[in-house]
């Protein structure tokens, strides 16, 4: 399988870069350091043209890896065996999970994914048919924008050319704030760590694409609900499967645009508002909510100084002016 | 004189020094004098307060956060920044606000509030730091986003940037306080060559990291409620402050002459009525262009139909029970020259300001997770770190007020205001 992107979009990107990494994805951790530094330099010491410009263009254009892959969830096709939890307990060497994976009475409460468990399903009543629940498989969606990296104040979290959303625990200080800006409430925090407190959430198995693999869940997958692939050819899988069942599916595939578009993406039988799935997301990515603040900053750090400055000047100006009047009423009262 | 102050320092001997320097620290009484006079029910309340919370404080590092906090992936935020970062820096605004004031625009009158304003400003950032240390899993990397990683796309980044340098800058605006107190006078000297630069400084993180904390709600359009979730977010963080900032300074000034009486001048005390007047005028200004500001973001985004829910008549008892009756209130108290009212207002849109913050940093915000109103209870343990934080905060605040020359002038340095 080649899993290698493709490289000429990939240089178009990164254009104007001296220092080439090696694969791939070095290029892009050196784009986003380009991006950094240019943005570090607008933001702490106000060179504005250049800071504004380099964000722009380094953003606005970027509509996510081409040839990354993903994973396409056919929520009609899944039957709530919970391999994939299994599987990925595994693949990822989490601690034992407290009820054994054969035990359906998980389903009795709606869980979210936790430090020990990246991945789980969940079950809910089907309108269609009361008989058979609708399962669904939650884990980080992997943004192709991801609030998460928009939000991180030091770059812990990376998106690799392959797809997933990486998160390196070297570089978190811990202040959880990926948390609260994940549209899906995917990051989990390690609260009972001292020490090393870290983030913990599904890599799409990153180290496993790398080599040639599928991700584990995928893998385990005995239904075929989870079928890995290129993201743009997921979605061609998914329109035919629409298209080819139109009373099976509602017409909607959820991560096609949702903040931006997702590489795990979603088709189902039901509307997706009745699956848990949050469905009041911008269809632009987050970081578009905050670059025009961020856009301010220079322009407010060029300005105000020169502003307060002259008002501070004419205040002086006048004082000065009360000072001369005064001392030439003196003056005149002393000719009198 | 000041060349004898300066000949008696350097040829002081060491135990000379000592005896100075523990006279200053005990405010020249003994130690058993200075134990009785911590003898009062306020410190005793107090003792209590830090007793319970300062050994959770401790179990937080050895077991971590899960000890005194929720420890949940659906909210990461709890008091700690819900109170004390987001709640804290609109109420410390106070340093810039009356800095400005006074070097910038000229408002000379309100010198006796000046120095009290910039202490209120500098305590509250650093406590807000402090609360920050407690909330972070990993609190010794809080200097990563400087030298570490640069993520510079993230507005928290911004807010970490501004928050340590304004930390700094405020510490050079209060200096001259300390160095009076110390009787440097030289670099005293160079402090106040700073004073201009330091206020332009001050204004500028001021803006940007005041809105940046409402802007960092920019992100989560799907989690706040739209009532509170609006592009205006930064622009109302920041318009809020300032009021927020000219009601902070009418309590603390009100406190500090109620209990603090002897350590205020003449000057203070006999200005302090007029000016807080003027305060309370400008914070009714503040207000009503806060309350419009937020109507308009209402109106932006259509969300009129969202005021008949229940969410809805909480963001009116927000609105118009803690901004508008408030602004009310002090266009009341200044109109009838009433300071008692303007003091009672004040206190009523400080408590306002932490309303609103609280409410976009927890009320608001996961408003539709299932039994979400009994998510956001704090647990005790939390709620006691904060108030023994609180506390201390309160007890350091005193301490400076007692010795440094704050609420008084220097008898040495009256002349060079």
């Amino acid at each position: 399988m080649n899993i290698k992107p493709n490289k000429a979009a990939i240089k178009d990107e990164v254009a104007g870069e001296k220092t080439g990494g090696d694969g791939p994805e070095q290029k892009k951790t050196n784009g986003m350091n380009r991006r950094a530094f240019l943005g570090t330099v607008a933001t702490i010491t106000g060179v504005t043209l250049v800071g504004t410009q380099g964000i722009a263009r380094a953003s606005a254009d970027f509509s996510g890896w081409p040839n990354s892959y993903g994973v396409l969830t056919d929520l009609t096709a899944c039957v709530g065996c919970r391999s994939c939890e299994k599987a990925c307990n595994e693949a990822n060497k989490l601690p034992a999970p407290d009820k054994p994976f054969d035990d359906s009475s998980v389903f009795e409460e709606s869980r979210m994914p936790t430090q020990k468990a990246y991945t789980v399903v969940n079950r809910y009543e089907n309108p269609k048919d009361k008989s058979k629940p609708i399962y669904r498989k939650v884990q980080c969606n992997h943004c192709k924008e991801p609030a998460c990296l928009t939000s991180c104040p030091i770059h812990a979290y990376t998106k690799t050319p392959e797809g997933p959303v990486t998160y390196n625990p070297d570089l978190c200080f811990g202040c959880r704030y990926c948390m609260t800006a994940c549209p899906f409430g995917i990051p989990a925090y390690d609260y009972w760590s001292a020490l090393e407190p870290r983030i913990q959430k599904c890599t799409m198995c990153h180290s496993r694409i790398k080599e040639g693999k599928i991700t584990a869940c995928a893998e385990a997958c005995p239904t075929g609900a989870l079928t890995f692939g290129k993201r743009e050819d997921l979605l061609k899988l998914a329109r035919k499967r629409i298209a080819d069942n139109p009373d099976k599916y509602v017409d909607h595939i959820y991560g096609e645009n949702e903040v931006g578009g997702t590489n795990w993406m979603y088709i189902a039988g039901v509307p997706f508002e009745q699956l848990g799935f949050p469905t009041n997301l911008p269809k632009r990515p987050l970081i578009e909510e905050t670059k025009g603040f961020l856009g301010a900053v220079p322009i407010v750090l060029t300005a105000w100084p020169a502003l307060f400055g002259t008002i501070y000047a004419a205040l002086r100006h006048r004082d000065a002016i009360d000072e001369e009047n005064k001392s030439a009423e003196k003056k005149e009262g002393v000719k009198k | 004189m000041n060349t004898d102050i300066v000949m008696k320092r350097t040829e002081a001997s060491p135990v000379d020094f000592r005896s100075w320097f523990m006279g200053k620290l005990l405010m020249n009484m003994t130690w058993p004098d200075y134990f009785r006079s911590l003898l009062t029910p306020f410190n005793i309340v107090a003792a209590i307060i830090l007793s319970v919370g300062l050994p959770i404080l401790a179990l937080r590092f050895y077991y971590g956060l899960a000890f005194a906090t929720h420890a949940s992936n659906e909210y990461p935020w709890g008091l700690y920044l819900g109170w004390g970062l987001f709640g804290g820096v609109p109420l410390s605004a106070t340093g810039f606000i009356m800095a400005t004031a006074y070097y910038i625009f000229g408002f000379k009158r309100y010198h006796p509030l000046l120095r009290l304003g910039v202490l209120t400003g500098f305590l509250g950032y650093l406590f807000a730091v402090i609360y920050l240390l407690v909330d972070l899993g990993r609190p010794w990397r809080i200097y990563y986003p400087m030298m570490i990683g640069f993520g510079t796309q993230s507005v928290l980044f911004l807010v970490a940037w501004h928050v340590a340098t304004y930390l700094t800058v405020q510490f050079v605006e209060f200096s001259p306080a300390i160095l009076e107190w110390l009787k440097s006078q030289r670099v005293r000297k160079w402090a106040v060559m700073l004073t201009i630069g330091m206020t332009i400084a001050g204004i500028i993180l001021s803006t940007l990291h005041q809105s940046a904390l409402g802007a960092m709600y920019l992100l989560v359009p799907g989690k706040l409620h739209p009532l509170w979730y609006s592009s205006y977010l930064p622009v109302f963080f920041l318009s809020s402050s300032v009021y927020a900032a000219l009601a902070m300074v009418i309590m603390v000034s009100t406190l500090a002459a109620r209990f603090l009486k002897k350590r205020c001048d003449s000057e203070f005390l006999e200005s302090l009525p007029k000016l807080t007047l003027g305060l309370g005028q400008g914070a009714a200004v503040g207000m009503y262009v806060y309350f419009v500001f937020k109507i308009i973001g209402i109106a932006h985004d259509d969300n009129w139909h969202y005021l008949n829910t229940p969410y809805g008549y909480w963001f009116l008892i927000e609105l118009v029970g803690f901004v508008l009756v408030p602004a009310l209130l002090f266009t009341y108290g200044v109109k009838k020259q009433s300071v008692g009212v303007v003091r009672f207002a004040g206190f009523y849109a400080v408590f306002g300001i932490i309303f609103n913050r609280i409410n976009v940093s927890i009320i608001a915000l996961n408003w539709q997770l299932p039994e979400h109103l009994h998510h956001i209870i704090p647990p005790w343990k939390e709620a006691a770190v904060v108030l023994a934080i609180a506390t201390i905060h309160v007890l350091i605040f005193r301490w400076i007020l007692n010795r440094m020359p704050v609420l008084h002038a220097h008898p040495d340095y009256r002349e060079t205001h």
